[in-house]
């Protein structure tokens, strides 16, 4: 299998067809990267070793998500401990991100202490920033004023924010409060609105970069991996050349590609569920000890200025 | 001596008469008989990002009591966010209501919003 896939099947740059082949490596801790459409594949100890030098994009900056502090189920007894793991596989890469994106369901029910340990163990993140927006776990009995005062401050509304780095837009919206009976993930109105002003003054070539824990794509909603008005988000982002989405809630990775737009979902650092319809319920999947550090795991972006596309890199704890 | 003998005998079967009128009656309140009185508690387990039943219908008056069996943390709150509404349950806890006016009240786990059912109090 040669390490270059430049089959082209469409006219707007994306490879498509090497990019699900490339995501079927993704589990292993191969590295891969879009430059311009065109996909390139190495295996990620290459990387680690610095063998390759032209990784290193404008920036680069590290997604990790559903850490869930104080759960101690079956599943993994001790979700501080792969926390931990993550933290150091963060550490170990080549190129320190710029910031770290924290996807949601930092803690399992919310506690004081929880979130105590959640930032006690992000002490050791060697990065300059840390972002973050809620999952459902973390605003379970006081509609997310807890989460607000210690990770939510300088937000908007109840929480959403953005930000510029490297010439790319960043934009941190929370999905999880006010769920409607039968519903699933929900921005509301006055969230909206504020996407839309929020990307109105923005060229159409300026890369956007949307994170937010419930999934803006419809994964499986019989089992609520999906957001209501999504589309409506969307829509106002359709103009820019470049948007990429990135999520957790599922934990697993999964990737989908709709015109210019990359929706990518992260693993947990704490315990795996399965896969869409796969079991009776979507909850903490048992698997056997020595397997659970592959289905784990952290995720890598790299931006090069000018190109089409964000590199993604999934790899897992193992 | 006869007398003492007859008494004895009459004793004993008024405290037998009496027991036996006494475990009558108690095994007429339980048996099934539409006259009967329905249970006032009723206990729901919640499991697998389920509620058990579906559509539970319950005489007004009783408590019904939910129990989070399940792994992950659920609520039990009403459809309109008010009539009811627990705090996170984690694995283990309850939450209990007692449903006095007759009507359907949809409800919903407000963590996992796909997980709904009602209780129907007639």
């Amino acid at each position: 299998m040669s390490n270059y896939i430049e089959k082209n099947l469409d006219h707007d740059g994306v490879d498509r067809r090497g990019f699900l082949k490339c995501m079927a490596w993704a589990g292993t801790g191969t590295l891969c990267v879009l430059q311009g459409g065109v996909l390139k594949s190495f295996a990620l100890s290459d990387v680690l070793q610095q063998k390759i030098g032209n990784m290193k994009g404008d920036l680069s900056f590290v997604q990790i998500s559903d850490s869930h502090i104080g759960f101690n189920k079956d599943a993994n007894p001790d979700v501080t401990a792969t926390l931990r793991e993550a933290i150091a596989k963060v550490n170990a890469l080549p190129t320190p991100p710029s910031f770290v994106l924290h996807t949601g369901d930092l803690t399992q029910l919310s506690k004081p202490e929880e979130f105590d340990t959640l930032a006690e163990s992000l002490k050791s993140l060697k990065t300059d920033h840390i972002f973050y927006v809620p999952g459902e776990h973390d605003v379970l009995n006081d509609n997310g004023q807890m989460f607000h005062e210690r990770f939510g401050q300088g937000t908007q509304g109840d929480g959403w924010y953005s930000f510029d780095q490297n010439g790319a837009h960043f934009i941190g919206l929370v999905n999880v409060l006010n769920l409607k009976a039968g519903g699933l993930g929900s921005l509301g109105s006055d969230q909206l609105e504020w996407i839309e002003k929020d990307v109105s003054r923005l060229k159409s070539s300026t890369p956007i970069v949307v994170f937010a824990h419930i999934p803006l794509w419809a994964v499986y909603p019989q089992w609520g991996w999906g957001t209501d008005d999504s589309e409506q988000a969307l829509s106002y982002l359709k103009r820019f050349g470049s948007v990429t989405v990135l999520n957790g809630h599922i934990h697993q990775t999964m990737q989908k590609i709709e015109g210019n737009i990359t929706f990518h979902t992260a693993c947990s650092t704490a315990f795996p569920q399965p896969q869409p319809g796969k079991a009776d319920s979507p909850g903490p999947m048992k698997v056997p000890a020595e397997k659970l550090r592959d289905l784990l795991g952290i995720t890598d972006v790299n931006f090069v200025r000018g190109k089409h596309t964000l590199g993604i890199t999934d790899s897992s704890l193992a | 001596m006869k007398t003492q003998k007859a008494m004895w005998i009459l004793g004993m079967t008024v405290i037998v008469a009496t027991g036996f009128v006494l475990m009558v009656g108690t095994l007429r309140s339980q048996a099934a008989d539409p006259g009967d009185k329905p249970p006032d508690a009723i206990e729901v387990k919640i499991d697998n990002f389920s509620f058990g039943t579906m559509t539970l219908k319950v005489a007004p008056g009783t408590t019904v009591t939910w129990t989070n069996n399940d792994d992950v943390p659920h609520t039990v709150v009403s459809e309109d966010k008010t009539t009811f509404r627990s705090k996170a349950l984690d694995t283990g806890e309850k939450f209990s209501y007692t449903f006095t006016k007759p009507g359907t009240y949809p409800y919903f786990c407000s963590v996992h919003p796909k997980m709904t059912a009602e209780v129907v109090v007639q």
